[in-house]
């Protein structure tokens, strides 16, 4: 990660001669084949993110006789209308699960990558190899098991609920960050605030956590995307008065009966997926940033 | 005194949410299951045990055998697609290309998006009639056929493709990681040395990038493994029970069919390949920790 920036630079095109200072690239039947490669690639990735826009604009009696990839002749905003009311409030409970269940994780894992880069209690690293080991595991294996702890506590299908199972499996990818992150600070800066008589609160408060920014926003990009985006937990432990919008989309589009307005269900799913597409296309390098650091575990 | 006594006390106070964590929810929960795995539990646990009885009606079970079947075609299938693809994305965008900031926002978007929204986006696209078959219809193919989603033996191949469009950005984002970590001498040594690019990148850039390769190998194994939303939000398992995966299998048991011990049974058996894929990770993990200090 910390040496990315000095590898701005690409390998020069392996089949041109290199000319190091001013290369003028010559049209070679290899350059012109890169560009249909990655054009065509591009084509496959955009033609979902165009066909569910233009389907979202189209009143039905032009969906039901047109062609999925023309343009609205008639544009509408009827379906965002429709949409909106039939998922808004999947969008407020949504807002008001992640924002708990980012900034609680997030904060917990702070205190686990600190005391575990610098305090190092005995068994704490293994503890943290299970953590790291049970973020690979299926959720269907832990699952029951926690809605009968919760039932049993009382807990079960709430708000309180939700944003704690999201804490459980939110836990190993935070603990994770920060812990790498803490790893690359000089150990000295903590001999020193040690040596100044700092406590474990007050080292964490006031030296580490003040220069944590940078992870503490790839956190938030991470935790805000997964939790936004999953289905299985809010689905089972949400209860119906918080079911996040993706459980509240799903079920709008698949169990309703009666014809399909896919020009709605397409205005509904674009709202959905609209908060993590927002942070991806804002955030840019960020978003990246946090996968490979999520990606390379330990 | 006490002050002192505090400050050693902190660490293990503040560890103790990962501690509960750790110990109840996931291994509590894991051990939970294997033990519920053995016994006749229907809607509720119970203490009745039964040996691997549980485990002999799951795999008596047809639509657990067809699951496993799926899983296994799907997962191959989606493994080596978006590695394939994932790599040629990444190879292609490191030629020095213009545009590559707007490439890889393209190619990486989609992972940005729920497999609910993958799954509905793709249904609709699929949809035989209405999606690319009709519009391909009226380009004037008046011939051609594009009914997988509802075709009993081709239906895994759409969740394929939705899935492989959600997630091969992210391959590609880790490879050119991993691209740019390589020394450009290696790329003029071989073209001194009159080897083709593609030889180049099969045979010396590819073995260079194997740690990126495990990655993202770990990485798509856990997503085959917990496959579950996309199905759910595309085919709901269907047409029949054609695109059953194991963990639709187990969430229905678990919720909709009150069969605790058969769905126990069925996530045991899932842990099974993520703990034999993580059991040779851990190991490398650990010689490497020994190898390297205390600070790996």
């Amino acid at each position: 990660m910390s040496h990315h920036s000095l590898q701005a630079v690409a390998p020069p095109l392996p089949m041109t001669n290199a000319a190091p200072l001013k290369r003028r690239r010559r049209v070679t039947p290899a350059r012109l084949g890169v560009y249909a490669f990655l054009f065509s690639a591009a084509l496959f990735f955009l033609l979902p993110l165009y066909v569910m826009i233009i389907t979202s604009f189209k009143p039905m009696p032009e969906i039901r006789s047109g062609n999925v990839f023309a343009l609205p002749a008639m544009a509408t905003l009827d379906p965002w209308r429709q949409a909106w009311g039939a998922v808004s409030q999947g969008f407020w409970n949504s807002v008001a699960i992640a924002v708990p269940s980012t900034v609680i994780p997030i904060l917990l894992g702070a205190i686990n990558g600190y005391a575990l880069s610098f305090w190092r209690p005995r068994g704490a690293n293994v503890l943290f190899g299970v953590l790291l080991a049970g973020a690979f595991i299926p959720v269907q294996v832990m699952i029951y098991p926690l809605v009968w702890m919760m039932a049993r506590a009382g807990v079960f299908g709430s708000l309180p609920a939700i944003v704690l199972v999201h804490v459980i499996f939110g836990m190993p990818l935070m603990t994770l960050l920060f812990r790498n992150y803490y790893a690359s600070v000089p150990h000295e800066l903590f001999q020193a605030a040690r040596i100044d008589g700092g406590g474990f609160w007050r080292i964490f408060l006031q030296v580490m956590l003040p220069m944590s920014l940078p992870i503490v926003v790839v956190a938030a990009i991470m935790q805000v995307t997964g939790v936004w985006n999953d289905y299985i937990l809010g689905l089972v432990f949400a209860g119906r008065e918080n079911l996040p919008m993706t459980v509240q989309l799903n079920n709008v589009i698949n169990t309703t009966t009666g014809t399909r307005l896919y020009n709605v269900n397409m205005a509904a799913t674009i709202l959905t997926a609209a908060v993590p597409l927002a942070i991806y296309f804002i955030s840019g390098r960020w978003f990246v940033r946090g996968i490979a650091a999520g990606a390379v575990k330990g | 005194m006490l002050a002192r006594r505090l400050v050693k006390l902190s660490p293990h106070v503040a560890l103790l949410p990962m501690a509960l964590t750790v110990l109840l929810a996931y291994v509590g929960g894991a051990l939970w299951t294997l033990r519920t795995s053995f016994t006749a539990a229907r809607t509720f646990p119970s203490d009745k045990f039964i040996g691997v009885a549980q485990y002999v009606r799951l795999f008596d079970n047809e639509r657990w055998l067809l699951s496993l079947h799926n899983l296994a075609v799907y997962g191959a299938l989606f493994i080596i697609a978006c590695m394939v693809l994932g790599f040629l994305l990444a190879v292609f965008i490191d030629q020095n290309v213009k545009g590559e900031g707007v490439l890889r926002t393209v190619f990486l978007y989609p992972y940005a998006m729920s497999f609910i929204a993958t799954g509905l986006v793709w249904q609709w696209l699929l949809a035989p009639g209405s999606g690319i078959e009709g519009a391909l219809r009226q380009m004037g193919f008046a011939g051609f056929s594009f009914d997988w989603i509802v075709h009993q033996d081709l239906v895994v191949y759409t969740v394929v493709i939705a899935t492989v469009w959600q997630a091969s950005g992210l391959v590609m984002a880790l490879m050119l990681a991993g691209l740019r970590g390589i020394d450009p001498e290696i790329y003029k040594a071989a073209r001194l040395d009159g080897i083709p690019a593609w030889r180049t990148y099969l045979q010396i850039v590819l073995p260079m990038l194997g740690p990126s390769v495990a990655t993202v190998f770990l990485l798509l194994t856990t997503a085959v493994v917990k496959l579950y939303d996309a199905v759910v939000a595309m085919t709901q398992g269907g047409p029949g029970i054609a695109s059953e995966v194991p963990a639709k299998f187990i969430m229905d048991h678990l919720f909709l069919r009150s069969n605790i011990g058969l769905a126990s049974a069925g996530a045991v058996t899932l842990l099974v390949p993520v703990l034999a894929l993580l059991a040779p990770y851990a190991y490398a993990r650990s010689r490497r920790a020994r190898a390297g200090g205390a600070h790996a």
